[in-house]
């Protein structure tokens, strides 16, 4: 005895043209290269089971080494309800893909395309702040904003200099810490000047 | 007549359940009603088998009578009834979750009537391929809780979720027939599918099958359990589905590949043959999938991210193959479960809340529901491995693990750990920050829905309807209870780490699995490989 030739060259050849049409983007044929697979499959199960003998049915005369192997056959049983199922319920969703979007093709992850075009730039999280928004300011913490530990030198012995008047803005904030608390609370206001006005990557 | 032997109804009570609640399918209470009694009958089931593997030890059950090697064998042993436990848990908090969901909506919106046949035959087939002591009927496992999980995905059929569901439909079918073919090889090759019996014959095959057999297992299962660079499918196709069905999904499925991986690890093919190219894996899927979790602004597809990149954690535990990483590996899988599930629950809530999981979209969650909050706040820097919660233990066992064992590519693993873990903190800190700390008015695009509701109402309107619960007891209180069980698993971490290095012990030895199957005259054989130094290390502890 030998081993089947025909069979074994049957599944090659399932499998290759299996693997070819799971590759295309047409669901449809995506649907029968994996019902080609499924098959090239139950015939590598069956040629693992051995050579071909007799039916399994025990008769007390026939030494055990005559039947052919029943397990595979069960497993193939088995193997084929499973892809008939799956290949009943992949036919339902290609029918629902052509009802909802009128094509046959498979579909990129919009969401995915959006985050693969977004550029590195976050607005929110890599921006310059341009103005302390604190509530607690900087100068009063000591830190080293340069813009704002200026201002009360110019602006606390001499108030209302006209040569800082570019800095007469933050010079209110600074200058009264009350009034500045309250201001520094109303500059959190939504897109003023912590979040870059340009408009956001792939926002579409 | 032992307690093992009722181990059969972990599978049949969620079919029958399954049946039942497909009669009743004009009568959604009374489905919910059964569907949850029967989740609840399955759970403290499988506590009593978990007891009583911990005090009589591995035992089986023979299917219709059937001899091992040649019947369906099932097994109990501490890691399958451990997994049983957790997964009954989590899906029963996850079914009453989406009761709750469903009654708030008036069970309108989706076929909430295919729901629960199709969620309990999901949980028969993750029991089926936890309890499954033979390759083909694990395959069969598969197969039941992929078809179910197919219906689960395009729940509804709408345009996302069927594109989704085609990814995850593809890719699974084309895992599950790698793992067919393997089966087809190993059953040419040997003669049988028994696990026990293969744990004895694939000793005796020449070096060059048995790796080939090797890795085609692990191929499959890596895909299934979505492993670097196996896991493209997964951020694709989970987030679209329905909240409860993404929670259970991220929680179940994929730990039921890494189950498989654990047992071809360390019953069929145990030894060091793949530890490398195993760790190699382990740590692309941990940094790859942090990193890709940082460039996202959905919190569901983020959290997507972060559960392919955890993974990688537990493929790094059992890449080891020493007891204190396969131990390691056993409970981060019970953390991880738990974990991450209950933050795509809170995510669903969060979506309720605030009308989307985008976090461009939705802001200042903190101020409108300090409950949903904390819901969040927990389970987040449990995820990240924040002390002292169960992720930070389940961490720190890993990396002394990796440390104790000492090769260079394993510091590699513990460096690339440790940097994961504070990826995720930066992953689950810009949720926080934008999600819950920012004011609505700051969000890039603010969704109207969260702009027009008043910050103290407890109903709105969604998707067309009025009037609806924004927030129903139900769902949250399912989503406290599993938080809970996740605290729960800190408290209790020092018992929990003992069934876990117990088991893990006992998975290494073989004998328990072996002599429970196939009778206590089996031989066991030695493991294949000579030196295997962090062996000798981690089983003196």
């Amino acid at each position: 005895m030998s081993v089947n030739l025909t069979l074994l060259t049957v599944m090659g050849a399932l499998y290759a043209c299996g693997i070819y049409l799971i590759l295309e983007r047409s669901l449809t044929r995506v649907l029968l290269g994996l019902m080609l697979l499924a098959n090239a499959t139950n015939l590598l199960i069956l040629a693992t089971g051995g050579y071909a003998g007799l039916a399994p049915i025990f008769d007390k005369n026939t030494p055990a080494g005559d039947y052919s192997d029943p397990l595979p056959q069960a497993l193939i049983l088995t193997s084929i309800v499973i892809s008939f199922a799956v290949t009943a319920f992949m036919l339902g969703i290609i029918y629902r893909t052509w009802v909802l979007a009128r094509q046959d093709e498979i579909q990129d992850d919009a969401e995915d395309r959006r985050v693969a075009e977004t550029p590195s730039f976050d607005a929110e999280d890599d921006s310059v702040i341009p103005v302390e928004t604190s509530e607690f300011p900087l100068a009063m913490i000591g830190s080293d904003g340069a813009g704002l530990v200026d201002t009360p030198v110019g602006g606390g012995p001499g108030p209302g200099s006209g040569s800082s008047q570019g800095s007469g803005a933050a010079a209110v904030m600074s200058g009264d810490r009350p009034v500045r608390a309250e201001q520094a609370a109303s500059e959190e206001q939504p897109g003023s000047l912590n979040v870059d006005p340009r408009p956001e990557g792939g926002g579409q | 007549m032992n307690i093992a032997s009722f181990a059969p109804l972990a599978v049949v009570l969620p079919i029958l359940g399954a049946a039942l609640t497909f009669l009743l399918i004009r009568h959604s209470r009374a489905q919910r009603a059964v569907s949850i009694a029967i989740l609840t009958v399955t759970l403290l089931l499988e506590c009593w088998l978990l007891a009583s593997v911990w005090e009589g030890g591995t035992a089986a059950v023979n299917i219709g009578g059937w001899m091992p090697p040649w019947g369906i064998v099932l097994v109990v042993d501490q890691f399958s009834s451990l997994m049983l436990v957790v997964s009954s848990a989590v899906s029963l908090a996850v079914l009453i979750y989406a009761t709750g969901q469903g009654m708030a909506d008036g069970d309108r919106d989706a076929p909430v009537s295919i729901f629960h046949p199709t969620y309990l035959i999901l949980v028969a087939g993750v029991s089926n391929a936890f309890l499954s002591g033979d390759l083909f009927n694990l395959y069969v496992g598969f197969e039941i809780l992929l078809t179910a999980s197919y219906v689960l995905i395009t729940l509804g059929g709408t345009g996302p979720r069927i594109r989704a569901g085609v990814t995850y439909v593809v890719v699974s079918v084309v895992s599950s027939v790698l793992f067919l073919i393997a089966i087809a090889m190993i059953y040419g090759a040997t003669g049988t599918i028994n696990m026990a019996d293969l744990a004895i014959k694939l000793g005796d095959l020449d070096q060059g099958t048995r790796t080939l057999l090797h890795v085609m297992l692990l191929v499959a299962f890596g895909i299934k359990a979505a492993v670097f660079p196996l896991s493209f499918w997964l951020p694709d196709s989970y987030p679209t589905a329905p909240a409860p069905v993404t929670a259970v999904f991220a929680g179940l499925l994929t730990k039921v590949g890494v189950y498989a991986m654990v047992r071809t690890e360390t019953l069929l093919f145990p030894g060091d043959a793949l530890n490398a190219p195993l760790m190699v894996a382990a740590l692309l899927t941990m940094v790859v999938g942090i990193l890709g979790a940082l460039a996202q602004s959905d919190i569901k597809r983020l959290l997507s991210f972060t559960l392919v990149s955890h993974i990688g954690y537990m493929v790094f535990g059992l890449a080891m193959s020493t007891v204190a990483g396969l131990g390691a590996a056993v409970f981060y899988v019970v953390h991880h479960i738990t974990i991450q599930t209950s933050l795509f629950l809170v995510t669903g809530l969060i979506e309720r809340r605030g009308g989307s999981s985008s976090m461009d979209r939705v802001a200042g969650l903190a101020k409108l529901s300090p409950v949903l909050g904390v819901l969040f706040f927990i389970p987040a820097m449990n995820l990240a491995g924040i002390p002292p919660f169960s992720g930070f233990l389940g961490k720190l066992g890993l990396l002394q693990a990796g440390i104790e064992l000492g090769t260079p590519l394993a510091y590699a693993l513990v460096i690339g750990g440790v940097l994961t873990s504070l990826l995720t903190l930066l992953a689950i800190a810009r949720v926080w920050n934008r999600a819950f700390w920012r004011k609505p008015e700051d969000a890039e695009h603010p969704d109207p829905v969260l702009l027009a509701a008043p910050e103290d109402s407890a109903t709105g309107d969604r998707a067309g309807r009025t009037n609806v619960t924004l927030l129903p007891r139900t769902m949250v209180g399912s989503t406290l209870g599993l938080v809970l069980f996740g605290v729960a698993l800190t408290v209790f971490a020092g018992p929990l780490f003992k069934v876990a290095d117990q088991s893990a012990h006992e998975m290494l030895d073989r004998s328990a699995y072996i002599h429970a199957v196939l009778g206590e005259d089996a031989p066991v054989p030695p493991v294949p490989s000579a030196v295997r130094p962090g062996q000798q290390q981690g089983g003196g502890k």
